[in-house]
């Protein structure tokens, strides 16, 4: 089921990000985004890794700092004292709509989490992440429609349930949106299925028209 | 394309593999007209033994040379990405106490010794320097391995020389946008569409063993 899963996916992570991630220059909310999209798609995984490699070299590549003299030592004695301790990598828990990264973020599943509306049948549950940028899970009721917005900065939508549909495209499970100030666009959340996303952005969205711009100033987004 | 390569085979796999032998490195003099990368790659796979002596026997002679070399650059890479001298100095360490620590998940067909260290130092800069959380993705189910395939190791430790060949031979201009990326000089909306990097044949490599694994898995 997860090989069909993977198979479908047609959009995906772009190089600034995949270097930001590598380079650990990304906001924790993009971050998050990145790593679960990683955990859905061997593709971006591959690319990470390349991007992992251009790092390595550019490090080799500059100019050696000079080292403390006891440096080895001091090192050797951190060993010694045993003082590094170092946490497991996280493997994926059965049953959950979640990929682990997005688990560590999450207490529970879809059903027990603490959904606020936002409006338009739309529910949210904001992540707690550093300040930089924001992440959200949001859940989109079969055939409703995302208010139109536009987006000041960066905005990432990956989708864990459903598919939305906007103008141009198809977004199922595991594409990731890579969205910024030119796309002007009206997501809908296809027929069938709640759409359950993951979305993040470094700039708060303006929504276009009265109601969605007061429902705005309620839910902070 | 990218350079001038021999090719490696399956037979010098054991000598690139032995060119380690816990003191000092060996340099092979049973191969004709050896090339510069022929070198390189040698080297190379000289860290790779040196992590599995570490890993093994507790070498701290072989820690001692891959300290010599990767802590002083793991030091330039933090200080570069905004660290102080000491805080760069401590965390260098701290990078280096992780390799020894995890010298026994390093697996040299999935990375390069300099792109494992270079993920080290990252995570380390993320924990120390940015005082953030870091979400990763979640590990693949690979399974338990009996000694990595000494021909794909080969083949990611020579690939990654040739990256970073590569890289070394980017006109000026673009090599230095490509490495304020990576010192975070540019946010990610600041790095252009297009870095025109030339990132070679890795990523084929890597996906191939991905497919393996999945196929494997179903």
């Amino acid at each position: 089921m997860m090989m069909k899963k993977m198979r479908q996916i047609k959009h995906h992570l772009t190089e600034p990000l995949l270097i930001g991630y590598a380079a650990g220059t990304l906001p924790e909310a993009f971050n998050l985004v990145v790593a679960t999209h990683i955990s859905m798609c061997d593709d971006c995984r591959a690319a990470l890794a390349e991007y992992e490699a251009v790092g390595g070299e550019v490090m080799l590549d500059a100019a050696p700092a000079q080292i403390a003299d006891d440096a080895l030592a001091a090192t050797l004695a951190m060993i010694d004292g045993g003082v590094m301790a170092e946490k497991p990598t996280p493997v994926r828990r059965q049953d959950s709509l979640f990929p682990s990264p997005l688990q560590d973020y999450v207490n529970g599943d879809v059903d027990s989490l603490k959904w606020r509306k936002v409006g338009g049948g739309v529910s949210q549950l904001v992540l707690e992440t550093s300040k930089e940028a924001t992440v959200r899970l949001l859940r989109i009721p079969a055939g409703t429609a995302v208010p139109d917005h536009g987006h000041r900065g960066t905005e990432l939508t990956l989708v864990l349930q459903g598919a939305f549909v906007d103008e141009d495209d198809r977004f199922g499970i595991g594409d990731v949106e890579v969205a910024n100030e030119d796309l002007l666009h009206s997501p809908v959340a296809e027929e069938g299925e709640d759409c359950i996303c993951l979305a993040a952005t470094d700039a708060p969205l303006r929504f276009h028209g009265l109601v969605p711009r007061i429902a705005q100033r309620f839910v902070g987004i | 394309m990218l350079m001038e390569t021999d090719t490696l085979t399956k037979a010098d796999a054991p000598t690139l593999f032995a060119a380690y032998d816990g003191q000092k490195i060996v340099k092979r003099h049973d191969v004709e007209k050896p090339k510069v990368s022929t070198e390189a790659a040698t080297k190379r796979m000289a860290w790779v033994a040196q992590i599995a002596a570490v890993r093994d026997n507790q070498d701290r002679r072989a820690f001692a040379e891959l300290f010599a070399y990767f802590a002083p650059r793991v030091k330039s890479f933090l200080m570069k990405s905004g660290a102080s001298p000491d805080l760069a100095e401590e965390c260098a360490q701290e990078v280096m106490a992780t390799l020894w620590n995890k010298a026994h998940m390093f697996d040299p067909t999935k990375a390069s010794v300099s792109t494992w260290i270079f993920t080290i130092a990252r995570n380390r800069k993320i924990d120390i320097l940015r005082k953030q959380r870091r979400p990763e993705p979640e590990d693949l189910p690979w399974g338990p391995e009996a000694e990595p395939d000494q021909v794909e190791s080969m083949g990611l430790q020579q690939e990654t020389e040739q990256l970073g060949q590569a890289l070394a031979t980017l006109p000026e201009e673009q090599r230095k946008l490509i490495e304020r990326a990576y010192f975070g000089e540019l946010s990610h909306s600041e790095i252009a569409a297009e870095t025109g990097l030339p990132l070679g044949t890795i990523k084929s490599r890597i996906r191939l063993a991905l497919d393996r694994l999945r196929h494997a898995m179903k």
